[in-house]
């Protein structure tokens, strides 16, 4: 069996493209759930984008049903829970999938994931029993109640309490939600309160008919307006004791961990809504004709094409190299514990790989939405074309789950914290590092091979981001955190090495592994990798800019940053035209 | 009752037909579907079947096709057949097809033998009636209704401006169009759970004479570039009608 790997342990151990999880693999089973999905958008939610958004007569809460009828909202739920106890990778692809829904994207995923996940997750059997086969037949709609007015980013201070009543039967909640998804028709919420004078939070389950409860109207908002968003008042809201989740003081842990799963999956939401937006940014580049030909023709258009394609593809490489992770997590760790109890452990495990999917799958579909307006120039910002309401409804992707801002130090918190512990060597290997740079010399990207030139690249990448991080942690210790815009820069740095090295080894499976035609593949690796290297360098010198004074030390790292950032030139014009003529040609998203 | 329904595996719709050197239809990258009109078909066996007032045991599919075909089959059985069956061969021709058909249906008991009217790659037609033929049991074409009556099978054919209404005994092929039966079904997870389980019996190919040989594919010219005339410019809209599209 091969190795587990560990969160972040990428940054300082390569593994073999053959131990990673490509989408290519997908069973015959997995492509028949994503088809069922695919199916259901058709028949049900596409005919209906306009009546969703307009909320007209709770179609929301209709499709959720129809959704469970179908058996979707329990994928990943247990069996003796009505759900089918498929793996992590299968509900990725279901993601995937409804990713493309717009506003019922994020119904679905709310109600699959933050809305139901606690209480599976973190419910005793009475909790999981009453509640979880209603929420996965979608009888019942699942919420997630952490935001409030004055507690966003920093979700800890939420000022919602809890008392016990007299008798001792009830938890009595006073406080207010806000942002809070599926609220017009939910009926089960997952909600995060204080008890008494505690400093950290403790997670309730209230339905939505306990003397109360009550909501404000919808929130207008700039997309996804056909999600239900609303504020939610608890006034003396009499919660039974039962029905505290886990236990008191776990509510912070709790948030925490569904949030690192919101992060994963939302990874594959994009992902469905990346290709869409790429079909139908192919779609009208090659129907709409200026100076008599197909825009598609243009080198402008090729170009935003391609590179449209190139970052859902890498895109797509890391969540599914995540995804199996997860499953390999749990399937190493059953028998120690119980089949939920290993998934949150793996969530929490792969919290750095999380926060990067996040924030890279979000800013990548706001990149090929921003474009697909552009492809569709004026016709673009008409409420007429579908690519107008993907680029309302994408925006939020940076916001919700933990805003970019917070999930790019999260990721830099989590792997400075298990380099500190000595869960592996970063620190160890950033320290060598540094003190070989003086003896650097020749060229780092001259290697031969195709294969073995891309990793000698990533290693280096690897190696200069070690270095910045060992350089931050000596410059500053203990106050590194507070150190923002330096840490977003190797964030940053650190998210790329992420999804380059996943689509390197994605495209090397293929070739290896399964003897696949990769030619087009490896132009994108080609101007992926070329871009990140370049990308990176710039990342490390505004870093090093940033708060070296020394003279001789600033020469040493930029001796580093130019040595390990250095990567081999591609014709990128020429590549993306090859990926923009296979995408023309067939119409549609298709790597 | 036994149902079989006939299945085509067909290319998805959207496909972008290649002929690679012009005599074989290029199957790399083709995303494979149930032949739509089959797919009626296999519907109206599901609603025929959990109709608790008919007596009908079970939903066999039957396709002709390669291993390529096997997951149009298991689609097939988690929308809700009981078994499937697939004869091992290439689908080359209709009577090729209607020939391998008869040989794996025939002395199996099916009472009500289901085909589309068409498929959507080659639009020929023709399975149905010779499938009948070669069973030697009645064939009704174009049917847009079908229920079970006693052993009877009563039959709805759209004819030119109105309806006729069939009664046909057991055993029959019916090819079956629009208006069968309710919306497509969308495999449940549930379905594509037991699927699995289902069995799918593959079976050798009989000898059935080859009647045709593909010589060329071409694909349509393209389409004339489209000419937009002004809405207020009719004399120049009758003129291009005239003199250029010369179709007045």
């Amino acid at each position: 069996m091969k190795k587990l790997v560990k969160g972040g342990e990428f940054m300082v151990q390569d593994i073999d493209a053959a131990d990673i999880f490509i989408p290519e693999e997908f069973d015959e089973e997995q492509q028949m759930v994503a088809q069922t999905c695919r199916d259901f958008l058709d028949a049900e939610v596409f005919p209906n984008l306009e009546k969703i958004d307009k909320q007209e007569n709770n179609i929301g809460r209709t499709l959720i049903e129809k959704a469970g009828e179908l058996g979707l909202l329990g994928i990943s739920t247990p069996e003796e829970l009505e759900g089918f106890g498929q793996s992590f990778v299968t509900s990725m692809l279901a993601s995937e999938v409804m990713g493309s829904a717009y506003s019922f994207a994020v119904t679905y995923s709310c109600h699959t994931g933050i809305g139901t996940m606690p209480i599976l997750y973190f419910g005793n059997e009475e909790q999981k029993q009453k509640y979880i086969p209603a929420l996965t037949m979608g009888e019942k709609v699942g919420c997630y109640c952490l935001t409030e007015p004055g507690a966003g980013s920093d979700a800890n201070s939420g000022k919602t309490k809890a008392t016990l009543s007299e008798d001792g039967k009830h938890y009595i909640l006073n406080g207010q939600k806000m942002w809070i998804t599926n609220t017009g028709f939910g009926d089960i919420f997952t909600v995060f309160a204080k008890i008494d004078n505690d400093r950290v939070l403790s997670a309730f389950i209230v339905e939505r008919d306990y003397p109360g409860v009550k909501f404000n109207p919808e929130e207008k908002k700039l997309g996804i307006k056909g999600s239900s968003t609303r504020q939610i008042f608890l006034e003396d809201c009499m919660v039974p004791v039962e029905n505290l989740l886990w236990e008191r003081g776990k509510g912070f842990r709790i948030a925490l961990d569904i949030l690192h799963m919101g992060r994963i999956k939302l990874g594959g939401n994009v992902l469905g809504a990346a290709k869409m937006a790429i079909d139908q940014s192919v779609n009208y580049s090659n129907e709409r004709k200026q100076f008599g030909k197909s825009i598609s023709n243009f080198g402008a258009i090729k170009y935003k094409l391609a590179e449209q394609a190139i970052r859902t593809f890498a895109n797509e490489s890391a969540v599914y190299r995540a995804s199996s992770n997860v499953d390999e997590y749990v399937a190493a760790h059953l028998g120690e514990e119980t089949k939920e109890q290993a998934i949150v452990h793996a969530f929490e495990e792969y919290a750095v790989e999380a926060a990067i999917l996040k924030v890279y799958g979000s800013e990548m579909l706001d990149y090929v939405v921003d474009e697909g307006v552009q492809i569709h120039g004026g016709m673009g910002y008409s409420a007429e074309m579908r690519i107008e309401r993907g680029y309302r409804d994408s925006r939020i992707n940076r916001i919700f789950e933990g805003t970019n801002e917070i999930n790019r130090l999260v990721t830099i918190d989590t792997l400075n914290k298990r380099g500190a512990k000595k869960d592996y060597d970063l620190y160890g290997q950033g320290e060598a590092v540094v003190a070989g740079l003086a003896d650097l010399d020749g060229c780092s990207c001259c290697v031969d091979g195709y294969y073995e030139n891309k990793l000698a690249t990533i290693q280096n990448l690897k190696a200069l981001g070690k270095m910045l991080l060992t350089a931050v942690s000596k410059a500053f210790g203990r106050k590194m955190m507070n150190e923002q815009m330096i840490l977003n820069n190797i964030s940053n740095i650190v998210a790329r090495i992420y999804v380059a090295e996943s689509t390197m080894l994605r495209v090397k499976k293929k070739e290896e592994v399964h003897g696949m035609d990769v030619a087009i593949n490896k132009d994108i690796l080609d101007c992926l990798v070329y871009d990140t290297a370049e990308f990176i360098r710039k990342e490390a010198k505004d870093c090093i800019n940033s708060f070296v004074e020394d003279k001789e030390e600033f020469d040493l790292y930029n001796k580093g940053i130019k040595y390990y950032s250095c990567a081999k030139g591609v014709n990128v014009k020429a590549a993306r035209e090859r990926i923009a003529d296979v995408l023309i040609e067939e119409n549609k998203y298709c790597f | 009752m036994k149902i079989v329904v006939c299945l085509g595996n067909v290319p998805d719709t959207t496909t972008k037909v290649k002929f690679g050197d012009g005599t074989a239809f290029d199957k790399t990258g083709v995303q494979w579907i149930i032949n739509p009109w089959d797919e009626l078909a296999l519907t109206r066996a599901m609603e025929l079947k959990e109709d608790a007032g008919n007596p009908v045991s079970s939903v066999t599919v039957v396709t002709v096709g390669g291993k390529d075909a096997e997951p149009t089959m298991r689609k097939a059985l988690a929308i809700g057949a009981d078994d499937a069956i697939r004869v091992d061969t290439d689908a080359r021709d209709a009577y090729a097809v209607a020939g391998q058909l008869a040989e794996a249906i025939k002395d199996k008991g099916f009472d009500i033998i289901l085909t589309g009217i068409e498929s959507s790659d080659y639009n020929g037609s023709m399975v149905g009636g010779m499938l009948a033929e070669m069973l030697d049991v009645p064939s009704v074409s174009a049917v847009s209704g079908l229920t079970i009556s006693g052993s009877d099978v009563e039959i709805t054919r759209d004819i030119d401006g109105g309806k006729e209404q069939v009664s046909v005994a057991t055993p029959l092929v019916a090819t079956v169009q629009k208006g069968i039966a309710k919306e497509a079904r969308i495999a449940a997870m549930r379905g594509i759970m037991m699927a699995r389980k289902k069995p799918l019996a593959v079976v050798p190919a009989a000898e059935v004479e080859t009647l045709t040989d593909f010589v060329s594919f071409e694909l349509p010219a393209p389409k004339p570039p489209c000419k937009m005339v002004d809405a207020d410019n009719v004399a120049e809209l009758v003129d291009l009608l005239q003199n250029e599209a010369k179709v007045l």
